[in-house]
C-alpha cells in the first residue's frame, strides 16, 4: 500500500514526464523515449576523455549545441545555473558541440567558463543520437541510462527543470 | 522567497551579459525574415518538384554547417559552407561562378528554428548581389530534421 503523499509525489512526476514528453515531440529520428542513452566516449576541449557512462546514477542533461546556435546560448546560462544548484542532489549537465571546428568553441570557453564539461561532437556521435539536425537539441537521462525526455529547438525550460527536480534522488533526512 | 528569486534572477542575468559578450558576431546577424516570402519554396513543394520527372531540377545549395550537411542532406545538394561567415560566402561566390545567372538555384540551411539562422539570409543576398534572378530559399520553420527528415523527403548521408 503506497501512502497518500507518496501516491501524490509520484503521481505528480509521472505527469510531469507526459508532459514534457509530449512536449518535446516526438522524431523518427532520435533514440525512443525510455530507450537507453547510446554510450559514448569523447575528449574535452582539453582532451580529457569523457565518458557518458560514467555518469551512471546521475541525471543526465545531454545538450547538443553549437557557438553559431543562437538559442542555444540562450540557454546555457540556465544550464549553468542548474549545474551548480542541482550538482549537489545528481545532476550532470553534459555539452556536446556541434561546430565544424573547435577553435570557436575554445574561445568562447575561454570567455564563458562553463560549469560542467563540454566535448566536441562528430557525425559518427550525431547518427548514434539518430541524427543531431538542428540545434538546439537536449536529451535528459535518468539514473539508470534511460532517455526520458528529448527537446528539440527553443523549449520551455521550466518544464524541463520540473522534469529534473522530479528525477532526482531524494535526500535522506 | 522573493529574496531567493531576485538572486537567482540576477545570477541568470549576469550569466546572459557573459555569454553574450562571449558572442558578438551572432547579434549581427540578418534575420531570415528579411528574405521576401515570394522568394521562399515551402519543403512539401521542393520534394514534389525533386520528384518529378523529367522536370528540370534546380541548382541545390547547402549553406550551413557541414557536420550536419554529412548526418543527412538533400540529394544532389552541394555543400557550400555557412552563409553566415566570410569562408561560406567565399565558396558560395567561387560555386555561383559556374552557374548560369538564369539558373533555378535552391539554398537551405536548417540548422536552427527559421529566425535564428545565422547564414540563410546572408547567402540570399549574396546570390542576388551577384545577379542571380530565380533564387529559391527553403523554408524550414524548425530544423532540417524535423522540417525535411522526419517528413519522409529524400535524403542522403554522407560527406
Amino acid at each position: 500500500m503506497i501512502p497518500p503523499r507518496r501516491r501524490l509525489v509520484a503521481g505528480g512526476a509521472l505527469a510531469v514526464l507526459l508532459a514534457a514528453s509530449s512536449q518535446a515531440g516526438s522524431s523518427a529520428a532520435g533514440p525512443s523515449p525510455n530507450g537507453s542513452a547510446p554510450d559514448f566516449t569523447r575528449a574535452n576541449l582539453s582532451g580529457k576523455p569523457i565518458h557518458l557512462g560514467d555518469y551512471r546514477g546521475k541525471v543526465v542533461l545531454l545538450n547538443f549545441w553549437a557557438t553559431w546556435c543562437a538559442p542555444c546560448l540562450a540557454e546555457i546560462p540556465t544550464f549553468v545555473h542548474w549545474q551548480e544548484q542541482y550538482g549537489a542532489s545528481g545532476l550532470q549537465v553534459l555539452g556536446v558541440s556541434m561546430d565544424d571546428d573547435a577553435k570557436p568553441v575554445k574561445r568562447f570557453l575561454q570567455k564563458q567558463a562553463l560549469a560542467y564539461p563540454v566535448v566536441m561532437g562528430d557525425v559518427p556521435l550525431g547518427q548514434l543520437y539518430g541524427g543531431v539536425l538542428g540545434l538546439p537539441l537536449t536529451y535528459l537521462i535518468d539514473l539508470q541510462g534511460q532517455i526520458v525526455g528529448r527537446y528539440q529547438g527553443e523549449t520551455n525550460l521550466t518544464a524541463i527543470e520540473s522534469q529534473i527536480k522530479a528525477l532526482l534522488p531524494r535526500r535522506k533526512n | 522567497m522573493q529574496t531567493r528569486t531576485t538572486k537567482v534572477s540576477l545570477v541568470l542575468g549576469f550569466l546572459c551579459i557573459l555569454v553574450a559578450a562571449a558572442t558578438p558576431a551572432l547579434a549581427q546577424t540578418k534575420p531570415a525574415s528579411s528574405i521576401p516570402t515570394a522568394d521562399l519554396i515551402q519543403p512539401a513543394d521542393l520534394a514534389a518538384q525533386l520528384q518529378k520527372s523529367p522536370a528540370p531540377k534546380p541548382v541545390i545549395l547547402h549553406v550551413g554547417f557541414r557536420k550536419l550537411y554529412a548526418q543527412a542532406h538533400i540529394p544532389n545538394s552541394d555543400y557550400i559552407g555557412p552563409g553566415g561567415d566570410d569562408d561560406g560566402l567565399k565558396s558560395l561566390r567561387e560555386r555561383a561562378a559556374k552557374i548560369p545567372k538564369d539558373s533555378a538555384i535552391v539554398i537551405y540551411c536548417g540548422c536552427c528554428p527559421w529566425s535564428r539562422c545565422p547564414n540563410i539570409a546572408a547567402a540570399y543576398d549574396q546570390l542576388r548581389a551577384l545577379g542571380f534572378t530565380q533564387v529559391k530559399v527553403l523554408y524550414i520553420a524548425d530544423n532540417f530534421g524535423s522540417d525535411w527528415v522526419d517528413k519522409g523527403y529524400p535524403v542522403l548521408k554522407g560527406s
